[in-house]
């Protein structure tokens, strides 16, 4: 216990500390949400009823997909794991602390968000609070698995850059946070599916907003968990402590079933 | 139990086709420093690496104080301590953070004292990416020693450390020993081992060329000792007299310098002959063949047993 308080409480600071976390976990989604409250109020007004929700799942992508893999990356390449594991520090402490610590960042961010978006933006706050917490849960447990995963598999940063822009880059446009995805044509609305955005932005939608959503709100968070389970999963199996010891459980390509239960949800609905 | 602290039996291990270590034997008694020599790729790191449970072997028994490496991971840890070559901490952790991480995982008292016996007390606050080479690698030992492990795994303990560091890490390893931790030192530095290792075991391409004190190693060598001697009138600059055991003869600057399998007869046949001449003695050295001398010797030449 006292380890894990130790560890925990020095990946919580290195959130802060370390520049470029920083920026990731905070500057920059709250950065962007002042900016798209200002221009998009006055462009889109139709963007402030999912504010809220938008800006959120974009906080939490920020902080777990761009800013959760490349420190894992860094971990392992500079022998920081190999002097972790002689002194005992388990796999799961490696991955499950980073990732519990960076979804605290991204909670804070989310909150700070949901709070100040209804006095300086006039948006729609959530109509159940406790939905948009536990939500807000969800959505960086999910998206935390997925950037561990990425850390995990890619052989160097800008491997990990490539790998988060492809779930980064798609969740800006097609996972209804910067456009209503039934404004989308059918097949962009498939790929949407793809994304785990997607499914947090409904879930946010349907159960903290009250808003009317495409996809039933608890499916989504069912597939929201799933993928976040899968990932995680896969993520402690192909776990590599080592880049110099070739020696590992499973092919990275495996981390491809990470996408399983998004691509069931993108059949079903 | 044994009272080897490390064993090692006919241990291999191949990446590919190459093979990094190839069948090799030693152990390490408690209380011993004992070195690991070898130029790059010779199978040092791979055999410490084995050793630290951080690869398999592909073939014999390894153990230290009993354990078993590989398949007693849980134990491992709590038994050796280890200096990674390579910076083994984030970037941003601080000493005093560093310290706090690795003894809450050892289950000990944070170790404060450590630090600041090594002189890292005025950077407790300081993050590892911004210490120099020298503070990095003292941290290193603290924690490698801090939950008091029997044995301690240094890899290159002092490369890139000047002099004054590099004495504190030297009196921190005779400590260890006096307590009666087992050392067990991979090094490239030769002066480092004669002084620091009670035994050396020397690899060349996998495989065990020599092992054995530093005294006994350069002992059987070529085995010449280097007689240096400077007089005032230089008559032996000028002497063509064969004195017995010298294979060779040389002058350098002002001295004499003869190569000798026997010390003692030579010197006494040098005495008395610049007694003869009349010539008096100014300087007179006796150099025993080094264990770097032997090292290239071997490395050199190969043979590997």
């Amino acid at each position: 216990m006292r380890a894990f308080a130790t560890h925990f409480a020095f990946e919580f600071r290195t959130g802060l500390r370390d520049k470029n976390l920083l920026l990731l976990n905070y500057l920059f989604p709250l950065g962007f949400y002042v900016m798209m409250g200002v221009m998009m109020g006055q462009i889109n007004p139709l963007f402030i009823q999912t504010m809220i929700p938008a800006m959120a799942v974009f906080a939490i992508l920020s902080a777990t997909v761009l800013g959760l893999p490349n420190p894992l990356v860094e971990g392992r390449e500079n022998g920081v794991f190999r002097s972790f594991k002689i002194n005992g520090v388990p796999s799961l402490s490696i991955l499950s602390i980073p990732a519990t610590t960076t979804a605290f960042h991204a909670i804070i961010a989310c909150f700070v968000i949901a709070l100040t978006a209804k006095p300086l933006f006039s948006a729609p706050a959530p109509v159940n609070w406790l939905a948009f917490a536990l939500l807000c849960v969800l959505a960086a447990f999910t998206c935390a698995g997925l950037g561990a995963l990425i850390g995990v598999v890619s052989a160097n940063t800008r491997v990990t850059i490539l790998w988060s822009q492809l779930i980064y880059l798609p969740s800006m446009m097609l996972s209804g946070m910067m456009v209503p995805t039934s404004m989308l044509p059918v097949a962009l609305r498939k790929v949407g599916m793809l994304l785990p955005s997607t499914y947090a932005m409904h879930a946010f939608q349907g159960l903290a907003q009250g808003q009317t959503t495409d996809i039933q709100p608890w499916a989504a968070v069912g597939i929201l968990v799933a993928g976040g389970i899968l990932a995680f999963g896969l993520a402690l199996y192909l776990f590599s402590w080592d880049s110099r010891n070739t020696t590992r459980r499973g092919h990275p390509a495996l981390a491809m079933l990470a996408l399983l239960p998004y691509i069931v949800g993108a059949v079903i609905f | 139990m044994s009272e080897a602290a490390v064993q090692v039996v006919n241990f291999r291990k191949r990446y590919g086709p190459v093979v990094a270590v190839d069948n090799i034997s030693f152990e390490v008694s408690r209380g011993e420093i004992f070195g690991l020599l070898g130029p790059n790729g010779a199978g040092k790191t791979s055999t410490l690496e084995a050793l630290e449970g951080l690869r398999s072997a592909d073939g014999g028994t390894l153990r230290v104080m009993g354990v078993d490496p590989t398949r007693e991971a849980h134990k491992l840890r709590d038994i050796i301590g280890v200096q990674l070559q390579t910076s083994g901490l984030p970037g941003s952790m601080t000493v005093r953070e560093a310290m706090r991480f690795f003894c809450a995982y050892h289950r000990v008292p944070e170790r404060v004292d450590l630090l600041q016996r090594l002189g890292l007390s005025e950077k407790m606050s300081a993050q590892y990416a911004t210490l120099s080479t020298g503070q990095q690698r003292r941290l290193s030992l603290a924690l490698a020693v801090a939950h008091n492990p029997p044995v301690v795994f240094l890899d290159e303990p002092t490369a890139g450390l000047d002099v004054a560091t590099r004495i504190d890490l030297h009196e921190m390893m005779r400590e260890l020993r006096a307590t009666g931790t087992t050392i067990v030192l991979a090094t490239h530095d030769m002066a480092e081992a004669e002084k620091m290792c009670d035994r050396v075991a020397i690899l060349l391409r996998g495989r065990i060329a020599a092992i054995g004190t530093p005294r006994e190693l350069t002992a059987t060598g070529s085995g010449f000792t280097k007689v240096s001697v400077r007089t005032e009138k230089g008559s032996l600059t000028r002497s063509d007299a064969a004195f017995p055991g010298v294979a060779r003869k040389t002058v350098q600057e002002d001295y004499v310098v003869y190569f000798t399998t026997s010390v003692g007869a030579t010197l006494s046949a040098i005495l008395a002959h610049i007694e003869a001449n009349g010539d008096p003695l100014i300087d007179l050295r006796v150099e025993r063949p080094t264990l770097e001398e032997r090292f290239l010797e071997i490395t050199n030449g190969g043979g590997a047993r």
